[in-house]
């Protein structure tokens, strides 16, 4: 087990209330493992992630239950929800790293690519700002960017998106983390640079054997990345097991849902269905009573699913679902 | 970078020169620039020889090009009333004027800047909201009730510091204080949103993210973005005061260029008074011409934009 998470909750204390932004949150990460969390907008996938890394921006938000524990290269284990300011600083950018969805906006506008890259090896590694910048520029070459040293030498507004994450993921894997969290990588970025982003941290991956976390609103980039399979809604794991059973046979409705509006643009010759889940999810200030997602579910059932928070269940072969109806609609819904 | 240094440097050359046209049209759409330009007592004889001096009596071009020598040499004519010539008269007072701003941009800045960040780190703690409520009394108290108070509690009632007079830094103490009071208020309302703004960007979030300790993420990523708005400010507050000391200099009796300026204006001493347009003209293309390097060396953007 390189990181578990048991019973995150945070919360946001915004103008209008309290939003539960992540509620009583557990899974686990192995070691070398790519574990992808999916789930709609608002679902607390970023917030988890930042939960990680302790960066819940406070105020408004805390963490306010929980243990996020952490195996360190050295063996030794630490709840970043309790260690020291100084342990984390040691932790993050080094054994833990991020990366981040907008790579322009996460890149500081007044230094150069090089200084950034190069920024955590000196920090971490205690390299000299010469040494450290030799590194940066090769971190580059690795990744297939022509011209390192020129690259190197230029600043954020030169350079094109798909080319920043490049830099954000040299600047993540600069000292060889244990855990790359990469938040939505891809998501602004067309479709081309999506796929090298992908089989780059793929080799990056291979090469060090790091574990994953990924975020994401795209299954079809999780079938191609993921071992593991985490499904949030409205701030809970709802549902989570390996990829390529949760893609088969899938046991809470969302989770159903959520792939049959993957577009199927080879088998399908209907119009793209963008949504097969009606409604919108839930505000995360009033989540529904009992099931939260049981004023969207077609299965759901009066005086049950509106009044009774369904469990986590284990359903053996390491899948789990958060469903009350779980025996009944087996086979999945479609 | 040098293409954009030396494309600063020409429209600077450009600004002080149009403004240079602009006097010299000024002088001469009076219909007759002897007319400014002789003091009354003058008699006819007199005047015809200034004219010939000034090259009056010769064709406009020609004489716009004899006033921009006269400019380029620091000659703008005899002072009226003290019967020296003008701009080197007028010179000699600017270092007072130099020495006050200074004083008054750099307590502004030393005490301003260092609240603002605090501010900005403690948004809405007790001492935040205390600053803000200085804020609010020091950019609503006029200059001159500041200077009288502060003569009246420390010449007047306590004798701890001249009232009036200049040439020795105990006479800037005052003066300084009384134009920096304001500019406090404003540079610390200014450095807090300013830096607060930095801080919620995304590249702060990833310096955290890197495990760099949060002073580092304060001074080295977040406060460099932030100071370029400041720099601006900065420029636009010493421009402004450079030229915008009279009451500060008349109430202290400091012998500066403003006060200067203001006396010959009663007098209608004209060769003191195009002195000062120029350099105050000067001065503000000089205070551009440094902010816009500034920006340049402080964000990467602005040097790389064409
Ligand atoms: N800075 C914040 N202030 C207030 N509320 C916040 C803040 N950040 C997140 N939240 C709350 O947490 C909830 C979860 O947000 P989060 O960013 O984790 O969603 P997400 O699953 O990452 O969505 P997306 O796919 O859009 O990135 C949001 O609905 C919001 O109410
Ligand atoms: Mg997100």
């Amino acid at each position: 087990m390189l990181l578990s998470i048991n019973d995150l909750s945070v919360r946001f204390a915004t103008a209008a209330g309290t939003a539960d932004a992540v509620a009583s949150l557990s899974f686990a990460i192995e070691e070398g493992e790519t574990l992808a969390i999916v789930g709609e907008s608002g679902s607390g996938k970023s917030v988890s992630a930042l939960a990680i890394m302790g960066l819940v921006p406070n105020p408004p938000g805390r963490v306010t239950s929980g243990q996020i524990v952490f195996r360190r290269r050295n063996g030794s284990t630490e709840d970043l929800l309790r260690a020291s300011s100084a342990r984390l600083r040691d932790i993050r950018g080094n054994e833990i790293a991020m990366v981040f969805q907008e790579p322009l906006a996460a890149l500081s506008p007044v230094f150069t690519i090089g200084e950034q890259i190069a920024e955590s090896l000196r920090l971490h590694q205690r390299k000299s700002h010469a040494d450290a910048m030799r590194m940066a520029v090769r971190m580059l070459g690795s990744l297939g960017i022509s011209e390192p040293e020129m690259r190197a030498r230029s600043y954020p507004h030169q350079i094109s998106g798909g080319m920043a994450q490049r830099v954000m993921i040299a600047m993540a894997m600069a000292c060889r983390p244990r855990l790359l969290i990469a938040d939505e990588p891809t998501t602004a970025l067309d479709v081309t640079i999506q796929a090298e982003i992908l089989s780059l941290i793929r080799q990056m991956k291979e090469e060090t054997g790091m574990a994953v976390l990924f975020i994401t609103h795209n299954l079809g980039v999780v079938a191609q990345i993921a071992d593991r399979v985490a499904v949030m809604y409205a701030g809970r794991l709802v549902e989570e097991g390996p990829t390529k059973q949760i893609f088969s046979s899938p046991r809470m409705p969302y989770t159903s849902g959520l792939l049959a509006s993957v577009p199927r643009l080879v088998t399908d010759d209907s119009p793209l269905v963008l949504s097969a889940i009606p409604g919108e999810p839930p505000s995360p200030l009033a989540h529904p009573r009992g099931c939260a997602f049981h004023p969207r579910c077609r299965y759901a059932v009066k005086g049950l699913c509106d009044t009774t928070p369904p469990p986590l269940r284990d359903l053996g072969n390491g899948q789990a679902a958060r469903c009350l109806r779980i025996d009944e609609i087996v086979g999945g819904a479609t | 970078m040098t293409g954009f240094l030396f494309a600063r440097l020409l429209r600077a050359i450009v600004t002080l020169w149009a403004v240079l046209t602009l006097v010299f049209v000024l002088i001469h759409a009076t219909g007759n620039p002897i007319a400014v330009l002789a003091p009354e007592q003058m008699d006819a004889a007199q005047r015809a020889a200034l004219a010939a001096a000034l090259g009056l009596n010769k064709p406009l071009l020609v004489q716009y090009g004899v006033f921009m020598g006269g400019v380029l040499h620091g000659n703008l004519g005899v002072s009226y009333y003290s019967n020296t010539p003008a701009m080197p008269l007028l010179l000699s007072r600017v270092p007072v004027t130099l020495e006050l701003v200074g004083l008054a941009i750099g307590t502004a800045v030393a005490i301003g800047m260092p609240f603002g960040v605090f501010a900005a780190l403690h948004p809405d703690s007790l001492a935040d909201r205390a600053l803000r409520g200085l804020s609010v009394l020091g950019a609503s108290v006029p200059t001159f009730f500041v200077g009288i108070v502060l003569i009246f509690v420390f010449s007047v009632l306590t004798n701890v510091l001249p009232a009036s007079g200049g040439g020795n830094i105990v006479h800037f103490i005052m003066p300084a204080i009384t134009l920096a009071f304001f500019r406090i208020a404003f540079f610390t309302r200014l450095v807090r949103s300013s830096l607060l703004d930095s801080l919620s960007q995304q590249y702060v979030r990833t310096a955290r993210a890197k495990g760099l300790s949060e002073a580092m993420v304060v001074l080295k990523h977040a406060l460099r973005p932030a100071a370029l708005p400041l720099v601006t400010v900065f420029g636009l507050q010493f421009g402004q005061l450079f030229a915008g000391t009279v009451i500060t200099e008349t109430i202290f009796a400091l012998p500066g260029m403003n006060r200067m300026a203001l006396e010959a204006l009663f007098r209608l001493d004209y060769p003191i008074i195009l002195s000062y347009v120029l350099v105050a003209a000067g001065m503000f293309v000089f205070i551009n011409l440094v902010t816009d390097v500034l920006y340049g060396v402080i964000d990467p953007r602005v040097g790389h934009a064409r």
